[in-house]
């Protein structure tokens, strides 16, 4: 379907929906990827249907990866023509309608989608490929119990037989919440939180690990036999063939969002051995891992925005002075409980720690318990000035990350 | 103190740790050292029998499914039961707090727990999220009780048990009050790693376990901004 077939609201929804997204942009409101779709859908609430229509789409959604796993899959992807996707982690419905109606009619999307959102958005964009990436506690204060995202994602799978699901199968809340779903490919991307899936979802028994391996101890439920893993620095693919993979960014967390991609791609027709050139060009993702100078500091800016992903954000940082920024603003959540399931110990290397942020008192504490030496600075500028030329690594959580890459003026 | 060094018990890890609840283990293991009192700790999973003779037992937050099997196979264990006969210390948080009282809801069904605590759970008309502040009952010799709660419940105290707190902003018990206490016992919708904000019901849980009268005091500055910092933020609801 071209633009000329929209019906005519639609039509008018999606010029409202740029004019307004450049608008945002012109005054510095933020990169528009918001506000344009929030006016669309306003002016034709099934917006997100008409764009979606005639598109080959895949999902992406998880806890954590997505938006680096969906920057990956929209670059394989890209192999068979162009690609619309919200490629800055706005993540919701609004997002998804901004991103399509800015690039046009595209043969194929790639959209991130909160775990939420995942019913509502897969009735909208009717996907060929829904990527299921991992299930771990985040945003305390308001997300569904990750027992019942499980549930969700379970059901709405089951009544949509037609989607091609690829999942790790790594994570037992993810692998039960693929099996209602006939068609899947299985990936093996690791699991390296575990502290959710101590219980099976299905029968309540504990699940055992060994290796790689689980297996529940009450039911059938176990880890299927991935056609996707990673293998040293590569990935394995269905055939058995090894392809290496080189990457810019950092981190074994990395690869596996790679393989997922490959797995998503392969889905469409798009070979490994195409897909990956295109994959190692990536650098940086809204600011994730982007490196800046100033002030002849080397920063590196890592996300982390719940237990999980602070274990990998300490996975890839080098033995460096490390700024560690913690607010709980809204898109935080208000709980910084979470500081207690995030052993720092890996920063008891020596290297300088600084702390700042809305909640830096909450993480003071914390390091004292966890016996790590730090210093509290009041801004960005302070923590700069604190540390001699050289690496800076920088550690924050959502609104924290957010708040010092508008410092570095909105790197990307 | 039974033995030569200090034994805490954290009840069911596998179950009930969704909010960091890992800090009260920590943070009293830690306070315990920094007074040179040697401590061991123990963390038992559910499918594992559970000690009577430790000095402190932990238990935390959780989801329902998981509130409602650890109540059940705590009632079937009978291990704790006998050690808070015993005289052990126990800090109960949030789920865990309401599955030491008579029944708690969970899963749309009333199920039993403990008794430990003469207190009943149902469920409210809302769920309670945010800060939480009370003015500790007067007999602990307390400062203000400071927390974050994240709960659905609502829990009625019998004779038995008495508020740990006067509720001064947030939901708590429902009624006013948060909390229960009797004995040894404390339990408290502030839930995971309350006893951050509340060093000093740490060092209570220090002293009824080891009988001193007081500890020596550490440097709590850090505590005590971060308590200044959340207990204005409960002053002025967001
Ligand atoms: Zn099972």
């Amino acid at each position: 379907m071209t633009d000329g077939k929209l019906p005519l609201i639609a039509k008018v929804a999606t010029t409202a929906s740029k004019t307004a997204a450049a608008l945002s942009r012109a005054a510095g409101r933020g990169d528009g990827s918001v506000i344009g779709g929030w006016i669309g859908l306003k002016i034709d609430p099934d917006l997100l249907a008409h764009l979606s229509s005639g598109r080959a789409v895949a999902l992406v959604s998880g806890t954590n990866g997505k938006t680096t796993t969906t920057r990956f899959t929209a670059a394989a992807i890209g192999v068979l023509g162009r690609v619309a996707t919200n490629s800055y982690g706005a993540n919701m419905p609004t997002g998804h309608t901004s991103a399509l109606a800015k690039e046009g009619h595209t043969p194929f999307a790639v959209l991130e989608v909160d775990e939420h959102y995942m019913a509502q958005v897969i009735e909208a964009t009717r996907p060929r490929v829904v990527a299921l990436l991992n299930l771990s506690r985040d945003q305390l204060d308001r997300a569904k119990e990750v027992a019942m995202m499980a549930q969700m994602w379970k059901t709405t799978l089951g009544q949509h037989p037609d989607i091609r699901v690829v999942a790790n199968s790594d994570d037992p809340m993810v692998v039960w919440s693929a099996s209602s779903s006939p068609q899947v490919t299985w990936f093996s991307a690791g699991q390296r939180w575990q502290d959710d899936s101590f219980v099976c979802p299905e029968s309540g028994h504990p699940i055992e690990r060994s290796g790689g391996d689980w297996w529940c101890t009450g039911c059938p439920l176990r880890r299927p036999k991935p056609q996707w893993s990673v293998e040293d620095e590569g990935v394995i693919d269905p055939r058995g063939d090894w392809h290496l993979v080189k990457l810019q960014l950092p981190g074994r967390v990395n690869i596996g969002n790679a393989a997922t991609a490959l797995a998503v791609a392969a889905e469409f027709g798009v070979r490994p051995i195409e897909a990956l050139p295109r994959l190692a060009r990536v650098t940086s993702i809204a600011g994730r891992y982007a490196q800046v100078e100033r002030d002849g500091r080397n920063i590196r800016l890592l996300l982390a925005k719940n237990p999980a992903s602070w274990l990998e954000a300490f996975d890839m940082a080098e033995q460096a002075p490390t700024l560690l920024s913690i607010n709980a603003r809204d898109p935080d959540g208000m709980d910084t409980s979470w500081l207690y399931d995030v052993d720092f110990s890996p920063l008891r290397d020596g290297r300088p720690v600084l702390i700042t942020g809305d909640r830096a008192y909450d993480l003071a504490v914390r390091l004292q318990v966890n016996q790590v030496p730090f210093r509290h600075v009041q801004s960005f500028d302070e923590a700069l000035a604190s540390v001699p030329p050289g690496r800076l690594e920088v550690i924050a959580n959502y609104t924290a990350f957010q708040d010092i890459r508008a410092e570095l003026d909105r790197v990307n | 103190m039974s033995t030569e060094s200090l034994r805490i018990v954290w009840i069911y890890p596998d179950l009930l740790s969704t909010y960091g609840d890992r800090g009260n283990l920590l943070i009293l293991a830690h306070r315990a050292a920094a007074r040179g009192i040697p401590v061991e700790t123990y963390e038992v999973r559910s499918d594992q029998q559970m000690p009577t003779t430790a000095d402190v037992y932990l238990i935390g937050g959780g989801e329902d499914g998981p509130q409602a099997a650890a109540a059940q196979r705590l009632i079937t264990d009978g291990g704790l039961h006998r050690a808070v006969n015993q005289g052990a210390a126990v800090l109960a948080i949030c789920a865990g707090y309401q599955l030491f009282g008579h029944s708690f809801f969970a899963k749309g069904q009333k199920c039993a727990g403990l008794g430990l605590l003469d207190l009943y759970s149902d469920r409210g008309p809302t769920r309670a999220v945010g800060e939480l502040r009370g003015d500790i009952d007067p007999r602990l010799g307390l400062p203000a009780l400071t927390g974050f709660e994240n709960h659905g419940g609502r829990t009625h105290l019998g004779p038995n048990a008495t508020p740990l707190a006067k509720v001064t902003a947030g939901i708590g018990n429902g009624d006013q009050t948060e909390g229960a206490w009797a004995g040894k016992i404390l339990g408290t919708y502030s839930h995971g790693p309350a006893l951050a904000r509340n060093p000093a019901i740490a060092d209570l849980l220090l002293r009824w376990s080891t009988g001193a009268d007081r500890l020596a005091p550490l440097d709590d500055a850090w505590a005590e901004r971060l308590r200044g910092e959340r207990l204005a933020a409960a002053a002025s609801p967001a």
